[in-house]
């Protein structure tokens, strides 16, 4: 579509806005987090590293920041298994029991999250898993499975189920097959699906807030404590670390990709 | 296992297999016998029953009743897996993430050969479809006709007793199909396995096969040698689908075990009496029917007045469409560079009653031609 | 090898449940961590302290309640209105520009996700606060400051900077299928720029409107954290509401039949949504 210069410019400069009100709040953590006062107001003073040194040696932070890297993990791995078999079921069923069990299992995503949480808060509080590693991690794999059924799903849609025909007439059983054709074309799926239900587990902070207890905080817990409680710059500290180590991780992902596709070809 | 024993090929034995999907019958009493080393292609338009006869042998689809035997076991209820069958199929089918020694080499890795062995083996079925210098490559670094041959050499490489080719040469174009067409044959001389192969290519059929099975609405219409396909049709869809061919009806009559039929009011006569009664129908080969200017000698053959309606120059020849008086069409094939016709021209139509095949009418034998 | 004819059925069968078995575990778990507790809410709403609907009567006729309820529909309404009306030049745009700054706008939409929620709520106290970011830019260029923080202004811009990366990516995904050809037809028809866009571009695109304001609006409803952390006391969310009733007054069955009634108008607002989108779908689909 043609456009009037001025109109491309005003365009461009809502755009430009958008952008930065997209990303601005990302980055607003980092200067913050090196400040010398006790403080969030703007502009910070001064530079130090206290509040990264206070996240590694206060037990509350480093403690909810294990905490997570533990439940995530765990959540990531349930979560994939599960969502990998269910895409796959679902993906050989007929159609209409198909679609409904997807929306059944899409739920998750819609519910809002304190009717889900004080629901599990309702049912944890009768089987004692308020603030237990089970229960974090029952709560953190629903929440997760959507997102790697829609990822998996994704890639089994384009998959060629022809090439499982293909390895059956070359003699290989139904699980020979997915083994060594199906799960490394659809890995993709499944790896996007581990990271997003890693990631889903590592932020999730309403259901958590209701289960959680002294003895068992996550990192998205604490944070939200420490914001209700004071102007604590080591949650800005926090943000920048967890900015970075994204940051780092996407980045080589996309590296590592990029040079596999240059070693295939 | 032998493997002498299993490369002289396996026998299939289909009797009475019928396949249904609720009320459409796929496959309705189909029987067929196929001997060790016969290159048997099965023939047909689309939604014939040719490529659920393949998928029902290859064990991709279960039978609803009847029997199937591979050399001379009962594979019924095997999971194809178990069967040890080669499929090659339209569509290359090849693994986009090995490359294509890995390709090759998958069926021999599940079946345990290792090392040097699975290595010479490869090696083989790689030279054998002239690709060896393609093993490092992926599928998608190769054209089609590349590819298709990769898939061939899978399907070999563990020297499976039976192969079966799904339409291999479908989505080629045409010189690469006709090279390969050959190659196909050589391999099979060089192999000695059966080959069953699927095709609604009637010429590629003839060019291939030992014997043709005619598949029409699920059932088989005639099993023989393209020869005897085309010079001795048993249905009239055979005679239709199986080379060019003029259909002619007409009243019938039977007299003194001749049967004569009446053409826009002109008798012919056919030297062959309908062996089954029914509405009889004539079928004419190209060959057999010659052109001549009206009024010329008709030797005592059959003679009908037409309208040339379209000349094909074919370089070998000519082919002319005779639009007939009864708004039929007939079609001739002229070798004769003397004569040549245009179109409007009218033209007597000779042929000798001999030479007429009678045929029992079947309508149904035009709504499937598509 | 005798295997006889009769096997197959019995095989097929076998077959056919196979994919129910793979989604078996997902589904066991699905009902136990999502069903059973929903329906656990459902049942203390009707039941505490007593069997009967004195508590849906308590949430319908206690004027805070209606309040706080249309407050929620309203910062919703804002909050997608805000989205669909900075998503739209956006999304156009990444249709219309090359790949690399197609590329560098869509990874400004998806760099919030990659900080954690809660992080990104701080970030948002440390701009939108009286002495924050914009209030000292403010004060700087000579403007008197802005009550942000604690007000409804302040939630909407902070849920809607949350939500238009779904606002975004449906659109996007549209439009990216919009056929230019027609638009350049309209002008050969004789259509000025303007006309061509409003009678051809924007109601091809408005599916891709019609769902991203969807799942924004619904999103919308249920959000907790950024209201709570924004948010004062007059602008209050239904699901801080509940979290009230529940954590601090333990009324479970009130809180229940305020979860009850934000879950149900949740999935009305799915189904009324749901038949109108696929009809849209199929007739942007037609060609």
């Amino acid at each position: 579509m043609e456009m009037k210069p001025l109109t491309r410019v005003m365009l461009g400069l809502v755009c430009l806005l958008v952008a930065i009100w997209l990303v601005a709040p990302t980055l607003v953590v980092v200067p913050m987090s090196f400040n010398e006062n006790k403080s969030l107001a703007f502009p910070p003073q001064g530079f130090s590293w206290q509040w990264y040194e206070n996240f590694v040696t206060n037990p509350d932070w480093s403690n909810s920041f294990l905490n997570s890297l533990k439940v995530a993990s765990i959540v990531a791995v349930v979560a994939t298994v599960l969502g990998t078999l269910a895409a796959f079921g679902l993906d050989r069923m007929k159609a209409r029991p198909a679609n409904l069990l997807r929306m059944l299992m899409l739920t998750p995503m819609v519910v809002p999250g304190v009717v889900l949480a004080i629901g599990i808060y309702a049912v944890y509080l009768d089987t004692r898993l308020v603030g237990t590693l089970l229960g974090f991690v029952l709560a953190h794999t629903i929440l997760a499975l959507p997102f790697v059924l829609i990822a998996v799903s994704a890639n089994l849609e384009v998959f060629d189920k022809r090439l499982e025909t293909a390895a059956a007439s070359l003699g290989a059983n139904a699980l020979t097959t997915f083994r060594t054709v199906t799960l490394p074309l659809i890995a993709p799926g499944v790896m996007s699906g581990l990271l997003f239900a890693f990631a889903t587990s590592f932020d999730e902070i309403v259901v958590s807030l209701f289960i959680t207890n002294p003895y068992l905080k996550t990192l998205p817990v604490q944070i939200f404590a420490s914001i209700t409680r004071d102007a604590d710059p080591t949650v800005a500290a926090v943000g920048t670390i967890l900015l970075c180590a994204t940051t780092l991780l996407i980045g080589g992902g996309m590296l590592l990709l990029g040079r596999e596709r240059k070693g295939a070809s | 296992m032998n493997p002498k024993a299993q490369n002289r090929g396996a026998a299939i034995d289909l009797e009475q297999v019928s396949k249904a999907y609720g009320a459409f019958k796929a496959l309705d009493g189909v029987s067929l016998r196929i001997e060790p080393g016969e290159f048997m292609t099965l023939l047909g338009p689309s939604g014939s029953g040719k490529t659920t006869t393949l998928n029902v042998i290859a064990g991709f689809t279960d039978v609803t009743s009847g029997k199937l035997l591979v050399g001379e076991k009962s594979v019924v209820g095997v999971p194809a897996h178990k069967r040890n069958i080669g499929v090659v199929f339209q569509h290359y089918a090849l693994f986009p993430h090995m490359t294509v020694d890995r390709n090759v080499a998958y069926p021999l890795r599940l079946r345990g050969v290792t090392g040097a062995e699975r290595e010479r083996r490869v090696r083989h079925a790689l030279d054998m479809v002239k690709m060896a210098d393609f093993g490092h490559r992926y599928p998608s670094e190769l054209s089609g006709g590349q590819q298709q041959r990769v898939a061939l050499a899978r399907a070999i490489v563990f020297d499976p007793p039976l192969l079966l080719m799904d339409e291999p040469l479908g989505a080629l174009d045409k010189k690469l199909r006709e090279w390969l067409q050959l190659e196909i044959k050589r391999i099979h001389r060089e192999l000695g396995t059966t080959f069953v192969y699927v095709t609604h290519d009637q010429e590629e059929a003839l060019v291939l096969s030992d014997r043709i099975a005619v598949f029409n609405r699920g059932a088989i219409e005639q099993i023989g040698t393209g020869r005897e396909l085309y010079d001795e049709p048993a249905t009239l869809f055979v005679g239709k689908f199986v080379g060019d061919s003029t259909v002619l009806r007409g009243p019938a009559a039977t007299s003194g075990g001749e049967t004569a039929i009446e053409i826009s009011g002109q008798k012919v006569a056919t030297a062959k009496r309908l062996a089954n009664g029914g509405k009889p129908v004539m079928l004419l080969r190209p060959e057999k029917l010659a052109l001549a200017r009206p009024g010329a000698g008709n030797d005592g053959r059959n003679r009908l007045t037409g309208r040339i309606g379209e000349a094909i120059y074919l370089g070998s020849g000519s082919k002319y469409e005779v639009d007939l008086a009864d708004g039929s069409k007939a079609i001739v094939r002229s070798t004769l560079e003397a004569q040549s016709f245009a179109i409007g021209d009218e033209v007597d139509l000779l042929f000798a009653g001999s030479d007429v095949k009678l045929l029992a009418d079947d309508d149904k034998a035009d709504l499937t031609l598509t | 090898m005798s295997a006889s004819e009769p096997t197959i059925p019995a095989a097929e069968r076998r077959r056919a449940w196979r994919p129910f078995a793979l989604a078996l575990p997902a589904l066991v778990l699905l009902l136990a961590v999502i069903g059973y507790p929903l329906l656990t809410i459902v049942v203390r709403s009707l039941s505490e302290p007593q069997w009967g609907l004195q508590n849906y009567v308590w949430f319908f006729s206690v004027p805070i309640n209606l309040a706080v309820l249309q407050r929620t529909f309203v910062i919703s309404a804002w909050v997608t209105l805000v989205c669909v009306v900075c998503a739209y030049p956006y999304a156009y745009l990444m249709t219309a520009v090359g790949p690399r700054v197609r590329l560098l706008l869509l990874l400004c939409v998806l760099i919030p996700f990659w900080v954690s929620g809660v992080v990104r709520t701080l970030s948002w106290v440390i701009l939108l606060q009286d002495s924050g970011v914009i209030n000292s830019i403010l004060r700087s260029l000579g403007f008197g400051g802005v009550r942000l923080i604690r007000t409804q202004t302040g939630v909407v811009i902070g849920m809607a900077q949350v939500l238009l990366p779904f606002m975004i990516l449906p659109l996007y995904s549209v439009m990216k299928g919009i056929d230019l050809k027609l638009v350049q037809a309209a002008r050969s028809l004789g259509a000025r720029p303007s006309r061509a866009f409003l009678t051809v571009y924007l109601p091809l695109s408005l599916p891709g409107v019609y769902a991203g304001a969807v799942i924004v609006f619904i999103l919308a409803l249920g959000f907790y954290i950024t209201p709570a952390l924004l948010g004062g006391p007059r602008s209050t969310m239904l699901s801080t509401l509940v979290q009230t009733q529940v954590l601090s007054l333990l009324q479970w069955g009130r809180g229940g039949a305020m979860g009850v009634v934000l879950l149900v108008t949740t999935f009305v607002l799915l189904a009324l949504a749901a038949p109108v989108m696929r009809s849209r779908h199929r007739q942007a689909g037609r060609p």
